[in-house]
């Protein structure tokens, strides 16, 4: 029996020493940092100071975080909402057609924040923008710059997490089972009501999942805040590498960080508690 | 009075057609199989009449009622699936009501209806039960009992019974066909189990590559198949190559035999099949002398299981089986030239 619960361990030890290395040691690092105290020269010393915590509660930084977890709450269900029902439909397409649109989709994930954020910031320019468009087609007088503004950055975030989106459902709705929907359909339910009453219910799991993925996943975006957004636009993700670029203040922005940690910590542990109480 | 009509239907689909110009007349209330191998069409004619898939051609009517085009939720139908179908996200209440939540029926009335479901199909007091806790049998009497909620005029079974062990399927074939009689309801079921349609139909319609080969009472399709397929899927028969020699005899094996059915559009000449039913062929001793209407063969297995007894005998090339009870047991080994009588009456033939 010892032998047998030895080599049960044995197996988990190369993932464990990996998890070690590459995550709970450099937490345990921002950790420390958080708490110790900045030198005169850029530096900062190991001890045990709250300082950067309480700067943190200042309200400047508090609406910050509201705005952060906000923002990204309206994405996940923006991202929801156009990648469901695009899924649901796609599953109901010949197993070829399904693949090459998964494909495709899949290739849009190796496009890098970057270049996405760009790409919208010339489509949304006064130049060379879509507002050109509206003026050719008689919509505008004169071509404006959509850049910067909150828009924008909904815009570019959304369509950066719909391909995740449309990835974390598939599976959820590729397996449903098709004749859940014409049973409804046979006890007297239209299309769209069954997709209301069957379809997005028995799919919960996965909408939910998916959500807090996305979710998750705005938060840690720093480009397309800064180059599609106004200072009042950005994330505590961009604060944090404001902090630790620029300002040189590593305690402060691994403080930040931690509390990033916290806030997103918090958001799936709320959303598997009250989703996993129903299903 | 004329229930379901299903006038002239095709299905294709794409360049394979599914079912061919299938034309069935039923009346109200009747149980009726669609009776076949898989791939025969049955499971695409029953979804036909749900409103599932459209026909390609032809039409499907319900008393005076045109079915056609008509879309599914707007049909009056019960259905249950193979897989039962049941809503995992609901409870075995909530499943059965939902028809009636659709139409906005008040909580109080679909609990009430829910129980009533619930007793008709003797499982009482479960509703608040989740769907993953019940067991199969308990699954198909709640998909019974969800497609029943609106009193629906007619009620569609996919091939119900497949889900369930070989003794339980007994049971819910009785109890299903009670349940069908107690409502009168015009209800079809699909099945590939020529038991299960002997057990419950009124009416079987046995279907092959995409049609209609006979429609007839079971013992109508058991006593008189038309053919050699329907023959061979409606219990077990013995077909023994002939010649017609007259009217009412038929020439196997180099012996005269007298047919006591129906042999009406053959005539003198013709290459016809001789087929009677195992139940109905003896074997006599070797001893036995002037044995009428019968053919010699020999012994090849005795399998004697108590209550009857098989006996398979080689006809010059061709098996034939008797199964006897043991009253009638003629004593005989295998390797027995034997006597095998098929009275007239037993016998009729068949096309090549």
């Amino acid at each position: 029996m010892q032998t047998s619960a030895l080599s049960r361990y044995i197996g988990l030890i190369p993932s464990s020493v990996m998890i070690g290395a590459f995550f709970v040691i450099p937490f345990v690092l921002i950790l420390l940092t958080s708490v110790s105290t900045p030198t005169d020269d850029g530096g900062y010393a190991t001890s045990f100071d709250l300082q950067h915590f309480e700067r943190f509660l200042t309200w400047f930084y508090i609406e910050r975080a509201l705005f952060s977890a906000g923002l990204c709450a309206l994405i996940a269900v923006l991202s929801l909402l156009i990648a469901y029902p695009f899924t649901y439909f796609l599953t109901n397409f010949p197993p070829r057609t399904q693949t090459y649109w998964l494909i495709y989709i899949l290739a849009q994930l190796s496009l890098s924040e970057v270049l996405i954020a760009f790409s919208w910031q010339i489509l949304l320019s006064r130049t060379a923008g879509v507002a050109n468009i509206l003026v050719w087609i008689g919509v505008i007088e004169k071509s404006f710059a959509m850049t910067p503004s909150a828009g924008a950055v909904v815009a570019a975030l959304v369509y950066l997490t719909v391909p995740f989106s449309v990835l974390l459902l598939f599976p959820a709705l590729s397996r449903l089972d098709k004749s859940l929907i014409e049973a409804s359909r046979t006890l007297g339910a239209s299309p769209l009501r069954t997709f209301f009453t069957v379809v997005v219910p028995v799919t919960r799991p996965a909408i939910i999942s998916g959500g807090v993925t996305v979710f998750v996943l705005t938060l840690g975006a720093i480009i397309v805040p800064q180059v599609l957004g106004k200072p009042e636009h950005w994330t505590l993700s961009v604060l944090i590498t404001d902090q630790a670029i620029f300002n040189f203040n590593m305690p402060f922005a691994s403080a930040l960080a931690v509390v990033l940690l916290v806030l997103s910590a918090t958001v799936i542990w709320l959303v598997t508690k009250f989703s996993g109480k129903k299903a | 009075m004329p229930g379901l009509s299903i006038k002239n239907v095709t299905k294709n689909f794409g360049t394979v057609t599914a079912v061919k110009d299938v034309n069935l007349q039923f009346n109200t209330g009747e149980m009726i199989c669609f009776l076949g191998p898989s791939g025969c069409g049955k499971t695409t004619l029953l979804r036909m009449i749900a409103g599932l898939d459209d026909p390609t051609s032809g039409a499907i009517r319900f008393e005076d009622q045109d079915l056609t085009g008509v879309p599914v939720h707007q049909r009056n139908i019960g259905m249950v699936f193979q897989s039962f179908a049941l809503f995992p996200h609901l409870n075995v209440g909530e499943n059965i009501s939902y028809a009636m939540r659709i139409r906005g029926h008040s909580r109080s009335e679909c609990e009430d209806r829910a129980r009533q479901l619930l007793d008709m199909v003797h499982l009482p007091g479960l509703e608040d039960r989740k769907i993953s806790q019940l067991s199969g049998g308990q699954r198909q009497r709640v998909a019974i009992a969800r497609a029943l909620a609106l009193n629906p005029q007619v009620f569609l079974l996919d091939e119900p019974m497949s889900a369930l062990d070989a003794n339980l399927r007994e049971v819910m074939q009785i109890e299903l066909r009670k349940l069908q009689q107690e409502l009168g309801i015009t209800t079809v079921v699909v099945t590939h189990d020529q038991t299960e349609a002997m057990t419950m139909a009124d009416q079987i319609v046995v279907m092959g590559k995409a049609q209609v080969l006979q429609t007839g009472t079971p013992m109508e399709i058991y006593k008189t198949p038309v053919d050699k397929f329907v023959a061979g899927f409606i219990g077990t028969s013995n077909l023994l190559p002939a010649k017609m020699s007259g009217p009412d005899g038929v020439h196997v094996n180099g012996v005269d035999l007298t047919v006591g059915g129906n042999t009406g559009h053959f005539s003198q000449g013709d290459d016809v099949l001789l087929m009677t039913r195992p139940e109905e062929v003896f074997v006599h001793h070797p001893s036995d002398m002037n044995v009428a209407n019968s053919v010699t063969g020999t012994v090849t297995f005795v399998r004697d299981i108590g209550a009857t007894i098989e006996i398979l005998v080689d006809c010059a090339g061709h098996e034939v089986i008797s199964v006897l009870t043991p009253k009638d047991w003629p004593d005989v080994k295998v390797g027995d030239q034997v006597h095998v009588e098929m009275p007239a009456a037993a016998c009729s033939v068949l096309a090549v």
